[in-house]
């Protein structure tokens, strides 16, 4: 029973808010000789694992660090290009580090405002009038909680698709940030959320919400 | 105000003298700062404004009610529960206009105005609880709905009731359907 991530989204669709909630995934490391049996090929800026699955090391994970040095996108930390490194029999054995590569910030601003517009886009795309807009995402590993306010602030939680109480969760959430955020005089409206006590007690919220379980919270 | 039973806080409350002390002192500084009666009230709907615009989520949060559909529910919406959330009384609410966006809040008791009888003679046109009035403007602006909100009548003037006249201007949202079409 877990919730992975929160993100509150302003009225223009700017990301003000994140926190990531789960543990953090195991990165797996080990020592190779060639030819190396994982099929790699470059996706965005990284190297990502195609083909090949074994022993903890999944289809999708990217390369982390070789041989300890974290690697720099597609390059190694002095430069050479990762699968020039790896195709060449000099260079082994050879210690990789696979493992789930973290959104960075940017990516999460981005796909912020992306939700921002399919939510907009739901809402319209519906048969009846004056519908709300995307409430619940559901996949085979998360699901993904909206709940936007009348004033347009969105509350997005993804969560476990078996943790209940997310609704009330997300009505929780709401009532922390008109507390802690807005209410404090330091805060200016759609900027950031940069408030220790907002932090603080949606930690404290998160943990009754996972502690309650399937059942959602007592109360 | 109701909080979930779960949040272990101590019942967090302040006097009501010290509110209404400290709003006394804000006007009277006010007052002080400013000459002119029209200053003070642009001053004091402007600090209403602020508040306003936070207060409305407080708001939404708490009483966790639902969208309004029309002008009029919104005016009930505002008499009836966020008055009595904020400051335990409530307003009569009436409609005065025919095309239905104008109406008047009637305040029998005004919590703010207890321990004052009348303004004083240099300061006629001041409207002692302009606060309300740029409290509401903020908080209905942040629902998307522009409104005017001022005093038609003030018990402090001499008049009989407290009226405070919210007069709902047509919604940008109108307009951007009319271009749609």
């Amino acid at each position: 029973m877990a919730i992975f991530s929160v993100y509150v989204v302003n009225k223009a669709g700017g990301l003000i808010y994140q926190l990531d909630h789960y543990a953090p995934r195991a990165d797996t490391e080990k020592t190779f000789s060639f030819p190396l049996d994982l099929v790699l090929r470059p996706h965005d800026e990284r190297v990502v694992v195609a083909f090949g699955q074994r022993d903890g090391i999944r289809v999708g994970h990217a390369v982390l660090a070789i041989n300890g040095a974290e690697v720099n996108g597609r390059f190694t930390a002095d430069g050479k290009d990762v699968l020039e490194f790896l195709g060449n029999p000099a260079n082994y054995p050879v210690s990789i580090r696979f493992g789930r590569h973290r959104l960075s910030s940017n990516e999460k601003l981005m796909l912020a405002s992306m939700f921002h517009s399919l939510f907009a886009i739901g809402s319209q795309l519906s048969p009846e009038v004056g519908s709300s807009g995307i409430e619940m995402l559901e996949t085979d590993t998360f699901k993904l909680h909206c709940f936007q306010t009348l004033t347009g602030i969105k509350f997005v939680v993804l969560a476990d698709p078996r943790q209940a109480g997310i609704d009330s969760l997300l009505r929780k959430i709401y009532e922390i940030y008109s507390d802690f955020a807005l209410k404090n005089p330091f805060y200016s409206l759609e900027m950031p959320i940069r408030c220790e006590l907002f932090d603080q007690n949606l930690k404290l919220a998160l943990e009754v919400a996972e502690k309650a379980g399937p059942f959602g919270p007592g109360s | 105000m109701s909080r979930p039973p779960g949040r272990k806080q101590e019942n967090h409350k302040i006097s009501r003298e010290l509110f209404v002390l400290t709003y006394g002192a804000l006007v009277a500084q006010l007052c002080k700062d400013y000459e002119k009666d029209e200053d003070v009230n642009i001053c004091l709907d402007r600090m209403g404004y602020g508040i306003g615009i936070r207060l409305i989520d407080d708001f939404l949060a708490r009483s966790a009610v639902k969208k309004c559909r029309s002008y009029s529910e919104t005016a009930d919406m505002i008499a009836q529960v966020a008055f009595k959330m904020y400051l335990g009384v409530t307003a009569s609410v009436s409609c005065s206009s025919a095309a239905g966006n104008e109406f008047s809040l009637i305040l029998d008791k005004n919590p703010l105005v207890d321990f004052v009888e009348e303004l004083p003679a240099e300061r006629a046109s001041l409207c002692y609880c302009n606060l309300l009035c740029g409290v509401i403007r903020g908080a209905l602006e942040m629902v998307h709905l522009a409104a005017e909100v001022t005093f038609l009548q003030d018990r402090l003037k001499g008049d009989a009731v407290t009226e405070i006249g919210i007069t709902f201007l047509r919604k940008a949202e109108d307009r951007k359907h009319k271009r749609n079409k």
